[in-house]
């Protein structure tokens, strides 16, 4: 091969204008590859992230409560015409077991059991609608970074105590160390301590969210010992569905992914990675194109020195090499520079961009990207490359 | 070589060789009629002939660069017509050198580089030994000083002489030229006959030139003349007393 890198190096290196035309161009087009698919990444971890700081991965909740019918003896033909039961709270049955289950499950990060039930929030003479949420601290922090949240106070939940959002806290005006009293269904009331306010970025749990200690919420909620919610986080979110099913099989309760929560976002994620893939592609045939004409005009300039190299005792695959590497030497220079210029764009959006969110370079797609237009290169050769082995020597040489 | 070659070792026969064009085509033209010849490893020959007289298409069958229509070309006696294409170019590039009218140099290669070439193609990487050959036949030639230099910095007989050391790096057994001096000027043709004459002598290598010109295939030991697809004469003499070299 030694002698074909050497020949294809020189050739490169002589018809210099016309090289660094097509490097330039592989450059631009692995450029807007890098950036582009560096950007969507970003964009997209960021989005992902942002949705799943403040929800849990699957939630496992009881199964609904349906009615049951006793079908008479005998087998008669049945009519029935019944209502949907209403859902009342109720309790995962043997909670403890579930947890205990979940925990040991391979790929689960983290299981939290979780009172959740409604309530209103009363201060003096404004009432506002709350969602109370009664946790194990410990065990949930693992699922929502509450400690990161947190804009005032400190993260203590015990008996007593209790979180707030930002938006409940300046609706109902209340600062840390205030009172607020809670009143649930059954007019079961408690009065708490607020510890601390939290603001999640979503309005909407930032106005309802009253995170309370699990004893006090189950007894505010009238479920002693029970737990209506598991909120589970995995390691690989993409397989939530796949564990949710699993989970759901395993337990007998329902299991909901947050892929299935969220799917418009999930579909507008997909979408996105769809156009990403066809952007780069659509690039990448271009570039294809770009280096297959540049050497269908180099074996047509270099007519009469293939025929030397083949009267010289150059066989045929010795010249389809040269031009094949030729392809190859144009896309891994091409993608080098590409790939450092996409690099430097990155770097200034994450430097001097709007700072929305940051967009960080996977360590596999700069390699990725040279090793594909390396390879996108040589298979551009191969028409070219064939053509100039086919070339008659007695032809070639004589060509002018 | 590894065989013992004497000057009378037959190094090539041509047995009954006939060239068409157009194959099968309604303009099918035959260019030779049956060629037979043989040459021998001392022979110094000259192939003349008018244009259109089939000069260069029968250089190309016996340099392996094309394929007979019929007939055989048997070179150190081994027949080539059933070879497929890189058993011949293999045989070309051990057996034969080349010298075109336009010295065919290839631009992006050194003087050294370009006379390199013919190994390189079919040994790689060249080692220190064949630098020093290919040093020792640009010396040969009149090049020593002009090893470096890119075939665009040299004029037209020093690139002929790089062509021609060039052709000599194979050690080939057959050295063949088509006019070799068409475009260069009388002083630097002879001088470039004087060459071959050389080679002939000094490498034992047969050697076969096309050309126009009477006054240098007078130099040469024996002349072929073919006209209108056959050889019209084949004389040899004694050469002309030989032209100044300069």
């Amino acid at each position: 091969m030694w002698v074909e890198w050497h020949i294809a190096l020189k050739f490169l290196r002589e018809s210099g204008a016309q090289t660094l035309l097509i490097v330039i161009g592989i450059a631009v087009g692995t450029s807007v590859i890098v950036f582009i698919t560096a950007l969507i990444t970003g964009l997209q971890d960021n989005l992902i992230e942002r949705t799943l700081g403040t929800q849990a991965h699957i939630k496992v909740q009881p199964p609904d409560e349906i009615n049951l019918t006793v079908t008479p003896p005998g087998n008669p033909a049945l009519l029935t015409l019944e209502d949907r039961r209403a859902q009342r709270l109720h309790s995962i049955l043997s909670w403890q077991d579930v947890v205990a289950t979940l925990d040991g499950l391979p790929g689960v990060k983290a299981v939290s059991p979780v009172v959740a039930g409604p309530a209103f929030g009363v201060r003096g003479v404004a009432v506002k609608s709350v969602a109370v949420l009664g946790i194990d601290p410990v065990r949930y922090q693992r699922i929502i970074p509450l400690s990161k949240y947190l804009v005032a106070g400190s993260l203590r939940v015990g008996a007593g105590d209790t979180l707030i959002g930002r938006k409940l806290a300046d609706d109902l005006g209340i600062r840390i160390g205030d009172k607020l009293r809670l009143e649930a269904s059954g007019g079961r009331t408690a009065v708490l301590n607020v510890t601390g306010i939290f603001q999640l970025g979503v309005s909407e749990l930032d106005t309802r969210y009253v995170y309370l200690d699990l004893k006090q919420a189950q007894s505010l909620l009238d479920l002693p010992g029970g737990v209506t919610v598991i909120d589970i986080t995995i390691d690989d979110i993409f397989a939530a569905e796949t564990y949710a099913a699993r989970i759901a099989r395993l337990t007998g309760l329902k299991a909901e992914s947050w892929i299935e929560t969220n799917a418009q976002l999930v579909n507008g994620l997909r979408s996105q990675s769809l156009s990403t893939v066809m952007i780069s592609v659509f690039v990448a045939i271009s570039v294809a194109f770009g280096i297959a004409s540049v050497l269908a005009v180099s074996v047509v300039q270099r007519t009469r020195e293939i025929g030397i190299l083949r009267a010289m005792g150059g066989p045929r695959r010795q010249i389809q090499r040269v031009f094949l590497l030729q392809g190859g030497v144009l896309g891994l220079a091409g993608s080098t520079a590409g790939a450092a210029a996409g690099y430097g764009l990155v770097w200034i959006f994450n430097t001097f961009g709007p700072g929305l969110f940051y967009i960080p370079v996977a360590p596999a797609l700069i390699p990725g990207a040279m090793a594909i237009a390396t390879l996108v290169g040589v298979v551009a050769a191969a028409a070219p490359a064939r053509r100039a082995a086919r070339l008659d020597p007695v032809v070639a040489i004589r060509y002018v | 070589m590894s065989e013992p070659a004497t000057p009378d070792t037959e190094v090539l026969r041509l047995v009954g060789l006939r060239k068409s064009y157009g194959v099968g085509t309604p303009v099918e033209t035959e260019v030779l009629h049956g060629t037979d010849l043989i040459l021998a490893q001392r022979d110094f020959a000259a192939l003349i002939g008018p244009s259109g007289s089939g000069k260069s298409t029968l250089l190309n069958l016996l340099g392996l660069l094309d394929t007979p229509t019929d007939g055989e070309i048997y070179l150190l006696g081994q027949p080539t017509r059933e070879m497929d294409d890189d058993a011949r170019t293999a045989l070309r590039g051990s057996t034969i050198g080349f010298v075109f009218q336009f010295h065919h140099l290839l631009p992006a290669f050194t003087a050294l580089e370009n006379v390199l070439l013919p190994r390189m193609l079919t040994h790689g990487r060249p080692r220190p030994d064949d630098i020093a050959l290919a040093s020792r036949l640009l010396a040969d030639v009149g090049l020593a000083e002009f090893t470096d230099r890119k075939p665009s910095n040299l004029s037209g007989g020093q690139q002929q002489r790089v062509a021609i050391a060039r052709a000599l790096m194979t050690r080939p057994r057959l050295l063949l030229a088509d006019e070799p001096t068409g475009n260069l000027d009388t002083v630097t043709a002879a001088s470039v006959f004087a060459l071959f004459r050389r080679i002939n002598r000094d490498y034992g290598c047969a050697v076969l030139v096309v050309t126009h010109d009477p006054r240098l295939s007078g130099t040469c030991d024996r002349t072929i003349e073919l006209v209108d697809g056959r050889i019209v004469s084949d004389t040899r003499h004694s050469p002309d007393a030989p032209l100044a070299a300069a």
